[in-house]
């Protein structure tokens, strides 16, 4: 056991701050840094310049364009992203269609869908959760009625999605959708369908949280006729698909590179804001004490993250349900530091709507209300963290 | 970067585990923690058998060579059963010689120590000093090559079990360490919450060999301290494993209402906090060993250690408590072993140092 890092992994780490700063766009560096809201061009040029250099999907097999790193490799890669403040990538297509399709998909699948996920020609988003399917997902009720005309094979869609982040950017959707209402178990009857947005029939309506932002969507489905070959592994077998893909989804809710990089600027700017007494934040032991927990925490965090990659190189084993925790305890770090970045910006944090530049706020704080109101959303989303609870006490524990 | 025992490692905790398994279970201990002394010959003749005595010193006085890490999984062995040995403070005190002794000294001790003829401790601690390992007020005069040490120190682990102690006194060039042996000390030997043994440690005058340089102690101090509280992290992680393990047990064998009550959600999730808990402290008890075998430097050292305590004695507390509310009525009884290794793990938090201790170490050296 040694925690430190070798010297050809601070090589490589080396070798990916220094490829980060020369390649991440000024423009892109300052709105991350000042926290604005960022649009599909401005995702999709970042996931391009990546997809360039070949580091787009680290995790993917070599053939499709993964990086051969190991696990540690893959850590610090993600941790210097975080650390350089570079634009999020959208996990649907790397990280959750493609893995789906290199599992499941046929050959022609994968060649039709995986270069365009990797190249970030099309943007993907997310169908599976349901105005009355949440934690519940299994429930859901989208229909999709298997019909052959001169046209071909078609499944007729007709239901509702909900909470679709980014759907309004999407081109295309992956969807949970029922083939078979009249099985014993909620779970049997579902399948997985990739839908084109452009289809006709498709209504994206927004919702918007209570930050002000639109991030989220309602997605409509009207008749939308979507060809049989968008089917994804069997008819039927959409459960088996989804609960791979969930695996997959909550090893990336540590954003652990994130919440560092979210901590050090909190101590940056405690150390510089004056307290009551006039002394700076970092100096009153009741916020510094809480700050200090929640810095342990992560670090922990980023340990046990490390431990469970670790396990997984060993073993070559898909992540258990224990990776549950990484999104239980990542989320509260997340929530924490926006909690506690709002008690040091203190009565500043009151004004809502602030651009960045008005004199007389600085980046950390102008935004910060909203973005506290907007990571509440975090111990909800991805399996809210109650029902990874549940996965580990189940899956893990066998209670 | 690695998270793996070496065969090694994983073969001795291997071993330690299935000796503490067979010859150390909770009957086996419970005789040995209600005998005069409070520790068992036998079974220190084992750990020495086992190469324990040795591991942390250097092959050329018989031991292995071993560091922290080494050392983790002997100490969750440990931590799992409760083990009231004087094995941590002899290994501490240990440290001390192997690091400030003369080579005459070290000579003179540590094989001794290595074979498990020679048990140690060490005495800093002192009434009104709490945590501050700089705050000694014992002082030793020279009385021609030896020192006279005069003073108390309180809390002494593995005192009485101890042929010799080491004890920090100031002379006129400040805190330096010295050999005792401990007839020549006055002890007021007492049962600890976790029921261990530790004594008061009285020294009037007595006979001292000075250890180490005069003066300056300090950083040694710190440095094994360090050591001991790594350590002392994995031997939590081994008690918080059998904690959650045996109230996972409890939840899947009580019945109530006619059902499990590990059926109920609101203790599912209790339980499944209490393992997350575990976990994360495991985590942490991987940096401060790793740390203290390859510090950067002593501050990145002390950095890991302090930020390590304050999890293991949060998550101590944590999963100690919700065991005995998870056990109910019966988690309060003697009988029960998780009513001592609750006993364990809030004695843990504390020692060397607890949370709010390290809390502010840790924001001194940010």
């Amino acid at each position: 056991m040694d925690l430190n890092y070798s010297q050809e992994e601070s090589a490589f780490r080396d070798e990916v701050r220094g490829w980060l700063k020369a390649n991440l766009p000024q423009d892109l560096r300052q709105k991350i840094a000042n926290y604005e809201e960022l649009g599909r061009d401005d995702l999709l040029r970042w996931h391009r310049i990546l997809a360039k250099k070949g580091w787009v999907a680290p995790a993917w097999p070599k053939e499709w364009g993964g990086t051969d790193w190991n696990v540690v490799q893959r850590y610090i890669f993600e941790e210097e992203c975080g650390f350089a403040g570079t634009p999020p990538l959208i996990p649907f297509g790397l990280a959750m269609c493609g893995p789906v399709l290199l599992r499941f998909g046929t050959p022609e699948q994968k060649k039709r869908f995986l270069p365009g996920i990797y190249n970030g020609e099309a943007f993907w988003c997310q169908g599976y959760s349901e105005p009355g399917s949440g934690s519940d997902l299994a429930s859901l009720k989208m229909k999709a009625e298997r019909v052959s005309d001169k046209g071909g094979d078609h499944y007729v869609c007709n239901g509702q999605k909900i909470w679709t982040t980014l759907g309004h950017y999407a081109d295309w959707i992956f969807c949970l959708v029922r083939t078979d209402s009249n099985m014993a178990k909620k779970q049997e009857g579902i399948s997985f369908l990739l839908i084109d947005m452009k289809t006709p029939g498709i209504t994206v309506r927004p919702l918007i949280l209570m930050d002000g932002g639109h991030e989220v969507n309602e997605v409509f489905f009207e008749n939308v006729k979507v060809p049989a070959e968008n089917l994804i592994y069997e008819e039927g077998k959409g459960w088996t698909v989804a609960k791979y893909l969930l695996g997959h989804e909550r090893m990336n809710t540590g954003r652990i590179g994130a919440s560092k990089r979210e901590l050090a600027k909190l101590k940056d700017f405690a150390a510089r804001q004056p307290g009551d007494d006039g002394r700076p934040l970092t100096e009153d032991p009741r916020f510094r004490d809480k700050l200090t927990r929640v810095e342990v925490e992560l670090m922990a965090l980023e340990i046990t993250n490390l431990r469970f990659l670790d396990q997984m190189r060993r073993s070559g084993q898909p992540p258990g349900a224990d990776v549950s925790m990484l999104k239980i305890k990542g989320t509260e770090i997340q929530q924490a530091l926006t909690e506690l970045s709002m008690q040091a910006v203190g009565p500043l944090a009151q004004p809502f709507k602030v651009v960045a530049n008005d004199p007389g706020f600085d980046a950390f704080t102008a935004g910060l209300a909203p973005r506290y109101c907007n990571f509440r959303k975090t111990s909800i989303y991805a399996g809210s963290n109650e029902i990874q609870r549940n996965i580990i006490s189940k899956m893990t524990l066998g209670l | 970067m690695n998270f793996d025992y070496n065969e090694e490692q994983q073969l001795l905790a291997d071993s330690v585990r299935r000796f503490l398994a067979k010859d150390y279970g909770f009957e086996a201990r419970k005789k040995i923690v209600g005998s005069r002394q409070g520790w068992s010959a036998e079974v220190w003749a084992q750990l020495a058998e086992m190469g324990l005595t040795g591991l942390p010193f250097s092959p050329d006085f018989g031991g292995f060579g071993g560091g922290a890490v080494d050392l983790m999984g002997v100490m969750e062995a440990a931590g799992g059963a409760l083990l009231v040995e004087p094995y941590l403070p002899t290994i501490m005190a240990g440290q001390l010689v192997a690091r400030a002794g003369s080579d005459a000294q070290k000579k003179a001790i540590l094989p001794q120590v290595v074979q498990g003829k020679l048990r140690l401790a060490f005495a800093h601690g002192e009434k009104g000093a709490r945590y501050n390992l700089a705050k000694v007020a014992a002082s030793a005069k020279a009385a021609g090559a030896r020192w006279e040490i005069t003073g108390e120190k309180s809390v002494v682990l593995g005192a009485a079990a101890a042929d010799r102690i080491v004890v920090s006194a100031n002379t006129a060039k400040g805190m330096s360490l010295f050999l005792v042996d401990t007839k020549d000390a006055k002890l007021r030997s007492y049962v600890t919450l976790d029921e261990m043994r530790a004594a008061d440690v009285a020294l009037a005058g007595a006979k001292g060999e000075q250890l180490g340089a005069e003066g300056g102690a300090l950083a040694l101090v710190e440095e094994v301290a360090d050591f001991a509280t790594a350590l002392v992290c994995a031997e939590a992680v081994g008690a918080m494993k059998f904690t959650c393990d045996t109230t996972l047990e409890y939840l899947k064998t009580r019945k109530q209402f006619g059902v499990t009550i590990g059926t109920f959600q609101a203790l599912q999730h209790r339980m499944v906090d209490m393992y997350v808990s575990y976990e994360q402290a495991k985590s942490m008890a991987c940096l401060a060993c790793s740390k203290v075998d390859a510090p950067l430097d002593a501050k990145d050292r002390a950095r890991a250690v302090s930020a390590a305590k304050i999890k293991i004695a949060d998550n101590a507390r944590h999963i100690s408590q919700e065991a005995i509310q998870l056990h109910g009525g019966m988690g309060m009884t003697e009988e029960m072993k998780v009513s001592h290794s609750f006993r364990r793990l809030t004695m843990i938090a504390q020692q060397f140092g607890d949370a709010q201790h390290h809390l502010t170490r840790f924001a001194r050296l940010s």
